[in-house]
């Protein structure tokens, strides 16, 4: 049996900046919070397809897991949770956004 | 301190100069991310967790004020105002944008410093021991050769694409302080009669298979040198396996094949090639000689030295931790710690690399270095001067008094940072540091090395650790392992795994039993944390660590 597909976002890293971002409805979003949500499988691949071919823009182009809260993606796996939020050694890079 | 010669002036001109091209036609889209991957490695740029990483070499880990201060205008200008400085010698930047990393080389390349070979599968940055030039115990300074082994190395075409990343790193002293034993090919500079020559140790290694390096040479001497590291990286070339990337290094080469089947291929190879070697290299080496010139030390009054020492007990505590026998009495060797506590193992801010310039160009003979632990040295610093260093330092948050004990933690960048990690490093150095701070027993306990690494590559040198600390992820969580008795100087050791791992809220109160039972077994207060544990060996730490757990299953969970 095939896995049950469960939420998940399109992330990459930008071009020239390095910075991880997540796509949205329209374009890239530096914000997790603004991230479309992927529920259908079939419509992540095709998202997916388009994602990874703006090779001009993005670097490295992957589906990370997130759960819904009401209806804002949280990440599930801690690794995804530092790339959201920035080091934890001290507030500094996204840290100091929040 | 090495002179750059035209020649090499122009290579990193050029260098660069290539680079920028192949930078513009990423982002203007003729060069696809997997064409200019492998350029951007070349000049050591990575693309980490949260940004691009600019990886800059320090070469046997000196370095001179002009070179201190331009570190910190890059911070400044191009990064966030800190570097990182790494056990191998090098400064990372940990927030760079991709456009700007051509005009920071150009910036490094007009104080003599770049980023060539700092990854791939290439001959990385030579490492020597941080006191080179100046310890009490050196046989040599082991500066010149390792120049002229980067020289060697540097763009070498035979040796652009080894199986795996290749490390040296040379020591001049008995006392190994540049950890030869876990490097690819270690170097000591020893003396037979009186002729100086050089232990070969090759085949040690950390990372996923940890192993301590074999002699394949007692000694070789100078003019064979170079003839033999060339025989050694062509045989590893040949033979390294190319078909796992976890078995590429040449410590698996040497275990699978065998010390004597190696050396018998490094001696044939040698007959082969030994004549190409015409004793230019003789001639080079006597010439970067000559940049290493002892500084002209002066002759000066020491007494402030002893006054201040007798007087101000925070100068003492520092003076006792922190300075090093230098082989000239009236001086010491000053080691900055980059080790405050709570503060993020290596990394210090541009203010702080500007002050310890400024100090060095005072105080210290314009020289400074970055020890594979993590921290600054000053090598020669008269001992009368030393009340001002210290308390100029202290101003600046760098008047630490810890080498050597358990906050001097080397941590790698762990998974606040590095894209490769499976766990934190950084926040679990900073809480030992301040827990051991707050108990005030850091002193009492005495000399006592942690070192902790993100993952199995084990870049922050976990495995010759007193304590050694592996951050893991275990099922979604970060997990801990425990690893006792490794050691990386001359005695060199891995650790011994203590058992299961710990989470991120229990590996604190583990290493405080850890050293609280070291506190207790010990039998007297000279007796070191390692000298207990070989004394004892694992058991009676085991004990304390896993208090709750029955023999058996302790037993269970390790196997
Ligand atoms: C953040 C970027 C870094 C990346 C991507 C990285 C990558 C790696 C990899 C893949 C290995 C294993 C290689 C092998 O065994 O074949 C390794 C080992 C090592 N790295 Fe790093 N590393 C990074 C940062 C550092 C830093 C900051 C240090 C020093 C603090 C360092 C020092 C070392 C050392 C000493 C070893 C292992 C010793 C050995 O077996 O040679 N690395 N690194
Ligand atoms: S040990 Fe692992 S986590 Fe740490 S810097 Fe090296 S590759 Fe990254």
């Amino acid at each position: 049996m095939p896995k049950p597909f469960t939420p998940k976002v399109i992330t990459a890293n930008a071009l020239l900046e390095g910075d991880v971002i997540y796509l949205a409805d329209n374009g890239w979003t530096r914000q997790l919070a603004q991230a479309e949500v992927f529920t259908d499988e079939a419509h992540a691949d095709l998202r997916m397809i388009e994602a990874a071919a703006q090779t001009g823009e993005v670097v490295g182009v992957y589906l990370a897991d997130v759960t819904l809260e009401g209806s804002t993606p949280v990440p599930t796996h801690f690794r995804e949770d530092f790339r959201a939020r920035g080091p934890s050694n001290y507030a500094h890079g996204k840290q100091e956004q929040f | 301190m090495y002179h750059y010669t035209d020649f090499d002036d122009a290579f990193l001109k050029e260098r660069n100069a290539q680079f920028r091209a192949q930078v513009e036609r990423r982002i203007d889209g003729s060069l696809t991310e997997d064409e200019f991957k492998p350029l951007r490695l070349m000049n050591g740029l990575y693309l980490q967790l949260h940004a691009y990483m600019l990886r800059v070499a320090i070469p046997y880990g000196t370095l001179n004020s002009r070179q201190m201060d331009t570190l910190a205008m890059i911070a400044d200008k191009w990064d966030k105002g800190y570097g990182h400085f790494t056990t191998r010698q090098n400064i990372q930047y940990n927030w760079p944008e991709l456009r700007d990393v051509p005009d920071m080389l150009d910036a490094l390349a007009a104080v003599n410093m770049h980023a060539i070979q700092t990854s791939g599968n290439t001959i990385r940055n030579v490492t020597a021991d941080h006191f080179a030039g100046a310890a009490a115990d050196e046989v040599a300074d082991p500066r010149p050769v390792a120049e002229l082994i980067r020289q060697w190395s540097t763009d070498h075409p035979e040796f652009q694409f080894l199986p795996r990343k290749f490390k040296v790193a040379v020591t001049g002293a008995k006392a190994d302080r540049a950890v030869i034993k876990a490097h690819d090919i270690g170097l000591r500079i020893v003396k037979r009669d009186a002729e100086i020559g050089y232990e070969v140790v090759i085949g040690g290694g950390l990372g996923r298979t940890p192993m301590i390096g074999k002699v394949l040479y007692d000694f070789v001497s100078s003019e064979d040198l170079l003839p033999t590291l060339e025989a050694i990286v062509s045989v590893y070339n040949l033979l390294g396996r190319r078909d796992n990337k976890y078995k590429a290094r040449i410590k698996i080469t040497v275990h699978e094949n065998g010390i004597e089947d190696i050396r018998a291929r490094v001696d044939a190879r040698y007959a082969l090639i030994r004549d190409q070697f015409t004793g230019v290299d003789q001639q080079m080496l006597a010439r970067i000689e000559a940049d290493f010139a002892q500084p002209s030390f002066r002759k000066a009054d020491v007494t402030p030295f002893h006054n201040t020492y007798q007087h101000d007990p925070l100068f003492r505590s520092w003076a006792d931790t922190n300075l090093a026998a230098h082989r000239n009495p009236d001086y010491a060797i000053v080691s900055i710690s980059l080790k405050a506590h709570g503060k993020t193992p290596g990394d210090a801010t541009s203010r702080q690399m500007r002050l310890m310039a400024q100090i060095a160009k005072r105080y210290g003979h314009d020289e400074l270095r970055i020890s594979h632990e993590q921290n600054v040295i000053l090598p020669h610093v008269h001992k009368g001067d030393l009340p001002s260093v210290y308390y100029a330092l202290k101003a600046e948050g760098l008047g630490t008094a810890n080498i050597g004990l358990i906050s001097d933690i080397i941590a790698c960048p762990g998974m606040d940072y590095c894209a490769l990690a499976t766990a934190r490093s950084i926040p679990i150095a900073q809480e030992i540091a301040t827990r051991f701070d707050e108990l005030k027993l850091e002193h009492e306990v005495g000399p006592l090395k942690i070192k902790i690494s993100g993952c199995i590559n084990a870049c922050g040198h976990h495995h010759v650790g007193h304590i050694g600390i592996l951050g893991l992820d275990r099922a979604g969580v970060e997990n801990y392992q425990i690893t006792l008795g490794g050691d990386g100087t001359e005695d060199a050791a891995i650790g011994e795994r203590a058992g299961p791992g710990f989470s991120a809220e229990e590996i604190i109160p583990a290493v405080e039993r850890i050293v609280l039972a070291y506190l207790d077994l010990r039998n007297d207060p000279a007796e070191e944390f390692l000298q207990t544990f070989r004394r004892l060996g694992l058991a009676p730490f085991k004990a304390a660590l896993y208090p709750e757990a029955p023999a058996q299953k302790v037993r269970e969970n390790a196997a």
